[in-house]
């Protein structure tokens, strides 16, 4: 439990925080319908009312809050504000999905108890209409309005109509179903099978939020909610008069009840984000305008492509993303990618893996399969947005940094690795950092070979420069097939390990997680360290599990875990 | 990130809208609201629904990611053959599935999630899919990924014939210390 409020603390204060919002809202609101003015209302509806209002206060504030946190840019504008004054509270901010999702969770939540609550009003309105009794509050209730210039209570002005009917011909019931259905068809293709496996059906679906949202704001325009007039209430307190409703309006002690509907309050809630997101938009359009000049390909083996590009005004922190398009590819698409150049360099590059249709045709539309040259002016236009920050970007505000990739999940280290090169080597800057301790865990060998190289040269270079202390790497092979282990064993003497041709062996099977936290957590009594993650769940799981229990040597080990 | 399956969003869509459908069915059922008949059969189409789409089909392409316990439910919708496996079947029946539910209001955005589920399946269908069962492989690979941290100690078993026989040609590289002392065998 020893880093369990270093690492967790301000997340479950966010989050406590919000569940207290929305418990506020829901109560606060319930009990504003059980006044006078909707004494009426009540009448019919009981306590209905009062379920559909609350979570419909709930859902203002959450509609009003999912759109924040996928403001990417917005949020990067503020990790970067905030980074000087916290480091914790700019960690918090890596978290916008999580909280996108729950509060997501929370909307399908209310949407269900309001939607609940509505069908027993409606049942109530239908019954108080067909009743025909005339010694019946509710009857007498929702014959109001019948008359000329007579405001009604009862939105359902027929008996010769059902509810069905009636929601479908209510702006509130039909926009009602229509967001409703958005919202279902956006969450399930949010699913995590879907969201995986084919981004684009989820992208895509997911872009009905605009139907959501317009339909969320005209919800309201109907005044379909509806209590005495203000006015009215002067003149007849329903408190005393209710009693009597078989004489109102025959003596001045009680005239006819005025009923007028609750002005739409939505747009008061949500206007402010949708401005917000439209900009995010705007800007991540314009920022994809600028021209990005591709100055080189490289064809990696393991079907990776690097590219290798240029835009003007571009600049970049270590570990960052960049979202990418490729118009003659598909105009909708954009896809993130992680930087694996440093800052210092004069170019920004990507290693991309051909794993789907958009790799593949970006793979052939930068001559891939061709053989021979390719044309500067044959290489397709890029649209880069970006770069967004990542948790990789603290790293150097560590004293020690222990650095675990899976497979691909190496590249933003990539980026760090040759940063660092770059600091130490070419402008000897004093850097914070002391100590990296660089885990990579691969399941194939073919994997290594564009990674290999760069481990080749910063090993060459801290051999030249006598740093070999400083950057600590282990590279674990997960998995092999029983035809290279006997080329392993065989070759077990060997001076250059046989796969990755470095100095350092390469390590078989997973590391001993303990033995590890337990070695960096003794080398380094009263440190911070910091452990960035790129990689699978339960990897996650596990070193965040480490982390948190590690207290040995008064070490503290936070954990930062990058995800795409 | 290979071609879309269609089947797979339709199939979640499908579970989703079996639940609100058996939601819906309860609350009709339970307040006693009008048309409560609707909202009985919501129930059972609901459960039908939740049942017939709760195993996950076998992807075309790429890993599939079971549910929890979803291996009797697999067995069972196996065993009506090509009823089930058919897409267009099943698009067919969760159109017919949902019509009722548009009679009632509690089953109604049961009815337009089936719906819509009807649709996406219809163009699964369309597209050539058809449902697989996940069904348990016979021998286990899980043997692959082993925590070990040392490479084993033995010499190495013999290799598979392919790479003796190669190893035969080029004799330099076959050569190798044998760490156990080979003794003739006399006699």
């Amino acid at each position: 439990m020893g880093n369990f409020a270093a690492n967790e603390g301000l997340s479950v204060f966010v989050i406590l925080v919000w569940l207290g919002i929305n418990a506020f809202l829901f109560v606060h609101f319930y009990m504003a319908f059980l006044v006078d003015r909707f004494y009426y209302t009540r009448v019919i509806l009981g306590h209905a009312l009062s379920w559909a209002r609350a979570p419909a206060a709930c859902l203002n504030f959450n509609c009003m809050l999912i759109l924040l946190p996928v403001c990417r840019n917005l949020l990067s504008f503020l990790r970067g504000s905030i980074q000087c004054c916290s480091r914790t509270a700019a960690r918090q901010l890596d978290r916008n999905i999580t909280f996108h999702k729950l509060v997501a969770y929370m909307i399908a939540f209310h949407t269900a108890v309001h939607i609940i609550a509505h069908l027993f009003n409606f049942e109530r309105f239908m019954d108080a209409q067909l009743e025909a009794n005339s010694s019946s509050l509710p009857h007498v209730l929702s014959l109001i309005g019948n008359r000329n210039n007579e405001s009604f209570l009862n939105p359902i002005r027929s008996n010769e109509t059902n509810p069905t009917i009636v929601m479908f011909t209510t702006v509130a019931g039909l926009t009602g179903v229509v967001i409703t259905l958005a919202l279902i068809l956006i969450i399930t293709s949010s699913m995590e099978v879907i969201r995986r496996s084919y981004f684009e059906v989820f992208w895509f679906t997911h872009h009905l939020f605009i139907v959501f949202f317009i339909g969320l704001v005209l919800h309201g325009i109907g005044r379909i909610v509806r209590g005495q007039s203000f006015k009215s209430l002067e003149q007849h307190n329903p408190e005393i008069c209710h009693s009597q409703f078989k004489e109102w309006g025959k003596d001045s002690t009680c005239p006819e009840p005025e009923f007028a509907g609750n002005p739409p309050m939505t747009w008061k809630w949500v206007v402010g984000p949708m401005f917000l997101y439209l900009c995010e938009r705007l800007v991540r359009f314009y920022r994809s305008q600028q021209k990005v000049v591709i100055t080189k390909v490289v064809m990696h083996p393991s079907k990776t492509l690097e590219l290798q590009m240029k835009k003007k005004g571009f600049k970049m922190e270590v570990g960052q993303y960049i979202s990418m398009q490729c118009p003659s590819i598909s105009q909708l698409e954009w896809h993130p990618f992680t930087l694996t150049s440093a800052p210092e360099e004069d170019h920004f590059s990507v290693h991309i893996r051909i794993v789907g249709d958009w790799t593949q045709a970006l793979y052939s539309a930068c001559g891939g399969d061709k053989k021979g040259v390719q044309d500067a002016w044959e290489l397709p236009k890029m649209a880069v947005d970006g770069p967004f920050g990542t948790a990789s970007e603290d790293v150097f505000r560590y004293e020690v940094v222990m650095l675990v990739g899976a497979g691909i999940g190496v590249t933003p280290f990539a980026s760090i690795l040759k940063s660092v090169w770059y600091k130490h080597v070419q402008q000897n800057t004093n850097v914070f950092t002391k100590k990296i301790y660089f885990y990579w865990l691969c399941p194939e060998t073919q994997a290594f070979e564009w990674f290999a190289d760069l481990l080749q040269s910063l090993e060459r270079q801290m051999n030249e420069k006598s740093m070999t202390d400083f950057l600590s790497y282990n590279i674990y092979l997960t998995r092999w097939k029983d035809t290279e282990a006997a080329h392993f064993r065989v070759h077990h003497e060997a001076e250059n390990d046989p796969i990755t041709g470095l100095k350092q062996k390469t390590l078989y099977g997973k590391p001993n997680w303990d033995n590890e936290f337990n070695a960096i957590a003794t080398s380094h009594p009263g440190c911070k360290v910091g452990v960035f993650l790129c990689g699978p769940t339960p990897l996650a799981k596990a070193l965040e599990k480490q982390c948190l229990n590690q207290s040995q040597g008064r070490a503290e080990f936070i954990f930062n875990k990058e995800n795409f | 990130m290979g071609k879309i399956e269609w089947a797979m969003w339709a199939n979640e869509q499908a579970l989703a809208s079996g639940l609100i459908y058996l939601t819906g069915g309860i609350v009709g059922v339970a307040g006693q609201l009008k048309g409560w008949e609707f909202a009985a059969f919501g129930i059972a189409a609901g459960v039908f629904v939740c049942l017939l789409e709760y195993p996950r089909s076998k992807r075309a392409k790429g890993t599939s990611v079971e549910r929890t316990g979803q291996h009797c439910f697999t067995v069972c919708v196996k065993a009506f053959g090509p009823l089930t496996r058919n897409y267009y079947v099943r698009a067919f029946l969760h159109a017919a599935l949902c019509v009722p539910g548009g009679f009632m209001l509690a089953t109604v955005l049961g009815c337009v999630c089936l719906g819509m589920a009807s649709l996406i399946y219809l163009s699964a269908a369309i597209h050539g899919e058809h449902w697989e069962p996940i069904l348990p492989k016979t021998e286990s690979t899980k043997t692959l990924t082993q925590s070990i941290k040392h490479p084993p100690q033995n010499p190495p078993p013999r290799p598979p014939p392919e790479m003796r026989r190669k190893r035969a040609e080029d004799l330099e590289s076959a050569a190798y210390v044998n760490p156990i002392p080979v003794t003739a065998n006399e006699g």
